[in-house]
C-alpha cells in the first residue's frame, strides 16, 4: 500500500488515549464499543433507509395528489382526448399531446445522440491513442456538466436560427432545434458508458479476430461490440431515460403550448415542460391545475421506471458477463 | 496474390475512413461545446460587471443584477451539502461496509440505481408535496437546499461506495487483526484512504446542483427577488441566526430562465451574463474534480 498520509501511531492502537486501558476495565470498555459500535451501525442504517423513504415520498405523493385528480377527470378521457388545456375556462384533460412532444423531442435528440455516441466510443475505445482519449473522456463529458438551462439559451437563441437558415419557414419555437441540442447534451451518457462496456472485453477476443485478419473496424462492429451489447443497450436506456426526463431545453426552445403532432418543426409542449409552465403561475394549493401536475408527473415517472427496471437488469447481466 | 493485397489495402482504407469518421463525430461535441461557450461571452461577457453582480433584478436590463440569485444559489449549496454529504457517504459506507446480502439490502440497491435515473422535475413534485406542505418549509431555502440534496444523494452514494470497494480487503483484516471494531475500520482506515474519491463524487454532484433549474420551479422559487435573505450572524446574543433558512429565494437558473423567456435582446444579454456565470461555476468544479481523480490514480497504487 503506498498511500500519501503517512501512518500515525493511532492506526496501530486505535484505543490509546481515548479508553482507559484495556488491562483495567476490559469489560466494560469491550461493552462500551460494542454498545457503540451497534448504534453507530444503526444510525448508518438509517441513512441508508432515507433512499427508500425519498422512493416512497415521490410514489406517495405522485399517487394521492393524482388520484384527486382522477376523481374529477375519468381515466380514459385522461388517455384518449387529444386537447389538453387544463387552465382553460372549458377544460379538456388528454395527456396525448404532451405524451407526443415528449417522444418527439426524445426521438429527434436520440436521432443525434446514439449514432453520434456509439461511434465516439468505438473511436475511443478501438481506434484513439491512450493519451488522446485520456484527453477527449473528460471534455466529451464536460458536455453532460453544462447546465441544462444554459443548452436551452443555446437552442433558443444559437441553434434555432441557424436552422431556420436550412429549413424554410421553422418557427421561433419548434421541437427540431431543443431536440438536436438535447441530443448533444446526451452524447457523454451514450459514449461513456459504452466505452467502459467495450474496454471491459477481455483483449484475448481482439486479438483472436486480428488473428483471423480482421482490421480494427470489423473487430468493433463483429467482436466487440457484440461482447459489450447489453453495457451498451444499457446506455442507451440511460440516453433515453435522460431524454424523456429532460426539462427545461424543451421548456425554453420547444414552446410551452400543447400541439398533437409528430412534425418536430412545429413548436410543443413536453410532460415536464407543462409542470415548469404551471409551476410558474401561482396555483393555490388543492386546485385541479395544482394536481394536474401530478398527472402528468405520474406518466413521465411510469415512463421513466419501464426504462430504469430495463436498464438496471441489463447492468447486472453486463457486470455477470466477464 | 493481388486478390489478398486489394483486400487488406480495402480493410486498411476502411479503417483509415472509420477513423476519421471517429474524429468527425468526436469533434462534432467539441465543436458545440465550443460553440455554445463562444456564443454566450460573445453575448453575455459585454454586460457582466462589478455592477452586474451587486444589483438586484429590475425591470430595466442593463439595471439588473444578479445579487440577489447568486447569494441565493450559494446558500442553496450550503444547505445541500450539509444534507446530502453525511447522508450520502453514511448510506454509502452502510451499504458496502455493513449490510448483510439479503432483501432489504436488495431494495436498497435496487431503489438507488432506480432514483439515479429518476428525472429531476419529479423530485422537484415530490419536494413541492412533501417539504413545501406536508413538512411546511414554506417556499423557503432550507426546502430548495433538500430537494437538490435528495437530487444528488444517489451520485455522493455511487461515488463513495466506488472507492469503498476500491480498497483491498487486507486492509480491513489488518485492522480487524489488531483488534480494530468495524466502526475503527472506517473511521481510521476506510474514510481516509477514499477521500479523494469521495471529494470527487461530492463536487460533481454539486456541480449538477447549481445548474439545476427544474425541482426549484417546481417547489416555487421566485424569479424576482429584490432583498437578500436575512443575514447569518446578527449583533447580538446569540449572534447566529438560522433565519435565513426560511428566506424565499432565488437562485441563478431560474434568473436566467426568467430573463431567457422575455422577448427583446435586452434581456437576453443579461441572460448570457448569468450563464456565463453558471458556467464558469459548473466547469471549474469539474475540473478540480478530474484534477483530483487524475492525481488520485497516479498517486495510490494498492
Amino acid at each position: 500500500m503506498q498511500q500519501g498520509a503517512s501512518p500515525t501511531p493511532r492506526d496501530f492502537s486505535p484505543d490509546q488515549g481515548k479508553e482507559p486501558p484495556v488491562s483495567v476495565a476490559q469489560i466494560p470498555v469491550r461493552a462500551w464499543k460494542q454498545w457503540r459500535d451497534r448504534a453507530i451501525e444503526f444510525v448508518l442504517l438509517a441513512a441508508a433507509l432515507t433512499s427508500i423513504a425519498i422512493t416512497a415520498g415521490i410514489v406517495s405523493v405522485l399517487i394521492y395528489e393524482s388520484a384527486t385528480f382522477f376523481r374529477h377527470v375519468s381515466f380514459v378521457e385522461f388517455v384518449t382526448d387529444t386537447m389538453w388545456t387544463p387552465l382553460f375556462s372549458e377544460p379538456r384533460y388528454g395527456i396525448m399531446p404532451l405524451v407526443l412532444g415528449t417522444l418527439v423531442t426524445t426521438i429527434v435528440a436520440l436521432a443525434v445522440a446514439l449514432p453520434l455516441g456509439t461511434i465516439v466510443a468505438v473511436y475511443l475505445s478501438e481506434f484513439a491513442p491512450f493519451r488522446l482519449r485520456e484527453i477527449l473522456k473528460p471534455l466529451l463529458e464536460l458536455l453532460s456538466a453544462v447546465p441544462t438551462v444554459v443548452y436551452g439559451y443555446f437552442a433558443l437563441l444559437f441553434v434555432t436560427p441557424l436552422l431556420q437558415k436550412i429549413v424554410p419557414n421553422l418557427p421561433a419555437f419548434n421541437m427540431l432545434s431543443a431536440g438536436i441540442v438535447m441530443g448533444i447534451m446526451i452524447i457523454p451518457y451514450v459514449s461513456s458508458l459504452s466505452e467502459d462496456a467495450m474496454r471491459a472485453v477481455p483483449m484475448l477476443l481482439r486479438e483472436g479476430a486480428y488473428a483471423l485478419g480482421a482490421n480494427r473496424t470489423i473487430t468493433a462492429f463483429k467482436v466487440v461490440i457484440p461482447a459489450a451489447f447489453s453495457g451498451i443497450m444499457s446506455s442507451y436506456i440511460l440516453a433515453v431515460s435522460r431524454a424523456i426526463g429532460e426539462t427545461m431545453i424543451v421548456a425554453i426552445a420547444a414552446g410551452m403550448q400543447p400541439n398533437l403532432t409528430i412534425d418536430p418543426r412545429q413548436p410543443a409542449e413536453t410532460i415536464t415542460a407543462y409542470i415548469v409552465q404551471v409551476s410558474l403561475g401561482d396555483l393555490p394549493h388543492g386546485s385541479i391545475g395544482y394536481q394536474s401536475i401530478f398527472a402528468a408527473g405520474i406518466t413521465l415517472f411510469c415512463m421513466t421506471l419501464v426504462f430504469n427496471i430495463l436498464g438496471y437488469f441489463l447492468r447486472r447481466r453486463f457486470r455477470e458477463a466477464y | 496474390m493481388t486478390d489478398i493485397q486489394s483486400i487488406i489495402r480495402r480493410r486498411k482504407r476502411q479503417d483509415a475512413v472509420f477513423n476519421i469518421l471517429g474524429i468527425v463525430c468526436t469533434s462534432i461535441g467539441l465543436i458545440v461545446l465550443a460553440a455554445l461557450l463562444i456564443d454566450l461571452a460573445i453575448d453575455g461577457l459585454p454586460r457582466l460587471s462589478w455592477q452586474f453582480m451587486t444589483s438586484f433584478p429590475s425591470r430595466f436590463a442593463s439595471r439588473a443584477g444578479i445579487l440577489s440569485s447568486w447569494v441565493g444559489s450559494l446558500l442553496i449549496m450550503i444547505v445541500t451539502a450539509s444534507a446530502a454529504i453525511p447522508l450520502g457517504i453514511a448510506a454509502a459506507v452502510y451499504l458496502e461496509e455493513y449490510a448483510r446480502k439479503n432483501w432489504l439490502t436488495a431494495l436498497i440497491e435496487v431503489n438507488i440505481s432506480n432514483l439515479a435515473g429518476v428525472p429531476s422535475i419529479i423530485y422537484g413534485l415530490m419536494a413541492l408535496g412533501v417539504f413545501v406542505y406536508a413538512l411546511g418549509l414554506g417556499r423557503s431555502i432550507v426546502a430548495g437546499g433538500l430537494t437538490l440534496a435528495v437530487l444528488i444523494l444517489p451520485i455522493v452514494i455511487v461515488a463513495t461506495r466506488e472507492s469503498l470497494r476500491a480498497i483491498p480487503q487486507g486492509i480491513r483484516e489488518a485492522a480487524y487483526a489488531l483488534g480494530a471494531t468495524k466502526w475503527q475500520v472506517v473511521r481510521d482506515h476506510l474514510l481516509p484512504y477514499s477521500t479523494g474519491g469521495i471529494t470527487t463524487g461530492v463536487i460533481i454532484g454539486m456541480s449538477r446542483a447549481i445548474g439545476e433549474t427544474a425541482p426549484l420551479i417546481t417547489i416555487g422559487a421566485l424569479a424576482y427577488v429584490a432583498f437578500l435573505p436575512p443575514s447569518p450572524i446578527s449583533s447580538s446574543p446569540p449572534f447566529v441566526s438560522f433565519e435565513w433558512l426560511n428566506s424565499p429565494f432565488s437562485v441563478l437558473s431560474i434568473q436566467m430562465f426568467n430573463w431567457v423567456s422575455r422577448p427583446g435582446h435586452d434581456f437576453h444579454a443579461n441572460a448570457a451574463a448569468t450563464g456565463l456565470v453558471l458556467i464558469v461555476a459548473t466547469l471549474l468544479m469539474n475540473a478540480i474534480a478530474i484534477m483530483i481523480r487524475y492525481r488520485m490514480r497516479k498517486r495510490i497504487k494498492w
